[in-house]
C-alpha cells in the first residue's frame, strides 16, 4: 500500500492468548467494516482464535492475558525472541487485570475452592512486563477497537504512538455528560488514563480504572471527592482494587 | 476418498484453531480398533469463583462478564438476575426489554462471527476468512453488515460489544434514548435482507452426514422460545426449577482437564442451539420456522453438525423478536430503569441461554452484601463430555468406511468447531 506515494512496509502479524477472556482478541476481529483495510496494513500470519493457517515468522505480536503458568513463560519467552515489537494487549496482559482478585487468596485455597482434591497446574498471577519487556501496552478491559486501528496506523507509518495522557474526565467533559459522581455514582475517571471516550460514564456506569493510571493522577484529591459525595472506605478500595490498576496502590495509602 | 480399512491413523490438532480458547484432539486407531481418541481441555485456569469471593454485589456482574469476552452479556445477566432473585428484586418492564434485546444482540454477534469466521472457512476449504474477503467478498460483506448491526444493538442495549456495563442490580442504568431506537429500528431494517442472504448462502452446503443420539438440555420454553430464566428441561424428560440447576447439571472432574464435566440422565448430553431448536421448536418465532422449514430443518436433530444451522435459524428468531421488542420500547411510555432494594444474607441462581448453551450463576451473600460463595457452570463444560462421545462415535464410523487421516483430523475439527466451545470459559 502506498501513502503519499511513498510505499509502505507491510509488518507481519501475530496475535497470542494467555490467561484471560479472548475479549481482547476478540475486538481485534470485531469492526468487521475495517477489516479489509487492516487486512491491507498488515499481514496476519498467525491469530488462532480466526485462523488454522500458520505462516510463521511475524515483526509485531500481540500478546493478550495475564502469564500464570512455567507453560506460559515459556512461551512468552519465545514470543519475545521472535517479535520485533511486542504489544501487551489488554488489561490482563498490561496489569494483571482481574485475574489479580486471586492472589487476595493463597493459590492452594483457589485450587481446593474450585478443583477440590484434583491437581492443577497455575501459579502467580503475572503482567507481560513481570516476565519479558513490553514495547507498547495497549490498555484497556476490553481493548478499544479504534485505539487498536490507531495504533496499528502509527506502528505502519513509522511514529512513536502517543497514548493519552490526561484521564477520562477529559474526555467526559468533551461529550458534555453530567458528572455521574453528582448522580452518587462512584468514578475514577479523575485517575485513570483516557482513551475509551469515557464509555463506562458515557453510560451512567462510573470508570473502574482498566486503563491504568493517568499522568500525575492527584490521589489526595480523588480520595478527598469521593470521601465528599459519601463513598465508604471499603467501597473506594474495593474500586480501585479491581483491575489491579493502581498498583503499589497509590490510593490505598492515602486512605489508611 | 476410500483406502485400505487397515490403514493406522495418528492425529494429534495442538490448541485446535477458530475456536475460543484451548483444546486439543488426539485421536490413534490401530488395526481398525480405536486406541485413543480424546478431548483436551488445557486452558489454564482462573479461579473465579474465588476470585467473587469477599467482592460487593456491585461488582459481581462486572467480574462476571469478564469470564468471558464473546458471551460477556450473558455472564454479566446471569450474574445481576442470579443477586437480584436471591434478594428478591423484580425489575422493571423496561428494563427487562433492554436485557433480553442485549442478550439477543449478543446471540445475533456470537453466531454471526461463529458462522462466518469460524466455519464459513471449512465449508469453503480455507485457513481462515482472510482469503475470503478476495475469493468471496459478497459473503464477507453479509457478514459485515449482520455484525455491525449487533455490535450497534449491543452498544446500545450494553453498553458496548464486550463487558458491558449497564446491567446493574434492579435494572439497567439508563433508558435508550427515542432517537437511538428509531435509528436502530432503521439499521436493523436495513440488515434484515442480509440476513436473508446468508440463508441463500447456507442452504446448499453439504455438513458431514453424522448422527448420534443425545440428551438435549435448555431452558424449557411454555409456547416461547427462552433466553433469560424459567425451567430447566431435558429432552429425556427431565424437568426441574432454577434453584435445582445442579440437580441438572452434576459436575465432574476428568484427568485430561481443567474444565469440569457435566452429565445428567446419560453418559452426556448438549447444550446449545440444537438444544434450544430441538426442545423448544414451538416456540421460535413464525419467521424463524419459515426458515427452519426452507432449510429443512424439523426438530428432532441428532447430527450435531447441525448446531450450525440451529444457530442460523436464531439469528432469524433473535432479529425478528428485536424488531418486534424495539417497536413496543420506542412507544413505551415507562421510564422507570431500576427498582430500589436492600441488602440483605441471602442465596440466588440464575439460568441464563447464553449463545453456546444454558448458563448457570450461584452467589451467597452475606448480610453485608458481600458474596461469600460463587458457583458458574458453563455451557461449553456441559458440552465437553458430548462432545467426547461423538468424537469416539465419528472417528470409529469414519475408520469403518476406511477415510483418510486428513479427512477425519478435518471432520474431528469441525465437530468441535460446531458446538462453537468457548473454552477459555469453560474453565475460568
Amino acid at each position: 500500500m502506498k501513502y503519499l506515494g511513498i510505499e509502505l512496509p507491510k509488518p507481519k502479524v501475530a496475535v497470542f492468548g494467555f490467561t484471560g477472556c479472548e475479549g481482547c482478541q476478540l475486538q481485534l476481529a470485531n469492526n468487521e467494516q475495517n477489516l479489509k483495510d487492516l487486512f491491507e496494513l498488515v499481514e496476519v500470519v498467525d491469530f488462532r482464535l480466526i485462523s488454522s493457517d500458520k505462516l510463521g515468522g511475524y515483526d509485531i505480536a500481540f500478546v493478550e492475558g495475564s502469564i500464570t503458568t512455567d507453560s506460559d513463560v515459556e512461551a512468552l519467552k519465545a514470543i519475545r525472541a521472535q517479535a520485533k515489537l511486542l504489544v501487551a494487549t489488554g488489561a490482563c496482559a498490561c496489569l494483571g487485570g482481574v485475574n489479580n482478585l486471586r492472589e487476595r487468596f493463597p493459590l492452594p485455597d483457589a485450587v481446593a475452592e474450585v478443583y477440590g482434591e484434583h491437581k492443577i497446574e497455575s501459579g502467580q498471577v503475572r503482567r507481560v512486563a513481570d516476565v519479558v519487556p513490553a514495547d507498547i501496552e495497549l490498555p484497556g478491559c476490553p481493548i478499544s477497537k479504534l485505539e487498536f486501528e490507531w495504533l496499528v496506523r502509527q506502528l505502519v507509518m513509522g511514529v512513536e504512538p502517543q497514548f493519552p495522557r490526561y484521564p477520562v474526565c477529559v474526555e467526559c467533559k468533551q461529550r458534555i455528560n453530567t458528572c455521574v459522581m453528582d448522580m452518587g455514582i462512584l468514578c475514577l475517571g479523575p485517575i485513570t488514563r483516557a482513551g475509551c471516550n469515557a464509555v463506562c460514564p458515557r453510560n451512567r456506569a462510573g470508570c473502574w480504572g482498566c486503563r491504568g493510571p493517568s499522568e500525575e493522577a492527584n490521589y489526595e484529591s480523588l480520595v478527598e471527592i469521593l470521601r465528599e459525595h459519601g463513598f465508604s472506605e471499603a467501597h473506594i478500595a474495593e474500586r480501585v482494587s479491581f483491575f489491579n490498576a493502581f498498583s503499589g496502590n497509590q490510593v490505598l495509602p492515602v486512605l489508611e | 476418498m476410500k483406502v485400505a480399512v487397515n490403514q493406522p491413523v495418528q492425529i494429534e490438532v495442538e490448541h485446535i484453531a477458530r475456536v475460543e480458547g484451548h483444546g486439543n484432539i488426539k485421536i490413534r486407531v490401530e488395526d481398525g480398533q480405536l486406541i485413543e481418541c480424546s478431548w483436551e481441555v488445557v486452558e489454564t485456569p482462573r479461579f473465579f469463583e474465588k476470585m467473587f469471593q469477599g467482592l460487593s454485589i456491585e461488582a459481581a456482574p462486572l467480574l462476571a462478564a469478564r469470564v468471558c469476552g464473546i458471551c460477556s452479556i450473558s455472564h454479566a445477566l446471569a450474574s445481576v438476575r442470579a443477586i437480584e432473585r436471591g434478594l428478591g428484586v423484580e425489575i422493571p418492564a423496561m428494563a427487562k426489554s433492554v436485557r433480553l434485546l442485549a442478550k439477543h444482540a449478543e446471540t445475533l454477534q456470537s453466531h454471526a462471527l461463529h458462522l462466518f469466521f469460524l466455519v464459513a472457512p471449512d465449508l469453503l476449504g480455507v485457513g481462515s476468512v482472510i482469503p475470503l474477503m478476495k475469493t468471496h467478498p459478497e459473503l464477507i460483506e453479509i457478514a459485515t453488515r449482520i455484525k455491525r448491526y449487533a455490535n450497534e444493538a449491543s452498544d446500545l442495549f450494553a453498553g458496548r460489544t464486550s463487558h458491558p456495563m449497564v446491567f446493574k442490580i434492579g435494572g439497567t442504568t439508563q433508558r435508550p434514548r427515542k432517537s437511538q431506537l428509531l435509528s436502530l429500528r432503521e439499521d436493523l431494517a436495513e440488515t434484515a435482507p442480509y440476513l436473508w442472504d446468508a440463508l441463500e448462502a447456507f442452504k446448499d452446503i453439504n455438513l458431514p452426514d453424522f448422527e448420534r443420539e443425545t440428551e438435549y438440555v435448555s431452558l424449557g420454553g411454555n409456547g416461547d422460545y427462552p433466553f433469560i430464566g424459567g425451567d430447566l428441561v431435558s429432552s429425556d424428560g427431565v424437568r426441574k426449577s432454577e434453584d435445582e440447576y445442579r440437580a441438572m447439571t452434576n459436575e465432574y472432574m476428568v484427568d485430561h482437564s481443567t474444565s469440569k464435566f457435566a452429565k445428567l440422565s446419560r453418559a452426556s448430553f448438549a447444550v446449545g442451539a440444537l438444544s434450544r431448536f430441538n426442545n423448544n421448536f414451538e416456540g421460535l418465532h413464525p419467521i424463524a420456522k419459515e426458515v427452519a422449514q426452507e432449510l429443512g430443518l424439523q426438530s428432532r436433530i441428532d447430527n450435531p453438525y447441525f448446531h450450525n444451522l440451529a444457530q442460523l435459524v436464531e439469528c432469524f428468531h433473535v432479529l425478528y423478536e428485536s424488531k418486534e421488542l424495539i417497536d413496543e420500547l420506542i412507544d413505551s411510555p415507562d421510564y422507570e430503569v431500576a427498582t430500589a432494594y436492600e441488602i440483605r444474607a441471602c442465596e440466588g441462581v440464575s439460568a441464563i441461554e447464553a449463545p453456546r448453551g444454558i448458563l448457570y450463576h450461584y452467589y451467597q451473600i452475606n448480610k453485608q452484601g458481600l458474596i461469600e460463595r460463587a458457583d458458574c457452570v458453563i455451557p461449553t463444560g456441559q458440552n465437553h463430555a458430548n462432545i467426547q462421545h461423538d468424537l469416539e462415535a465419528l472417528v470409529t464410523q469414519m475408520t469403518a468406511e476406511g477415510r483418510e487421516e486428513s479427512e477425519i483430523s478435518l471432520s474431528a475439527q469441525m465437530l468441535v468447531r460446531a458446538y462453537d466451545p468457548c473454552i477459555s470459559c469453560s474453565v475460568h
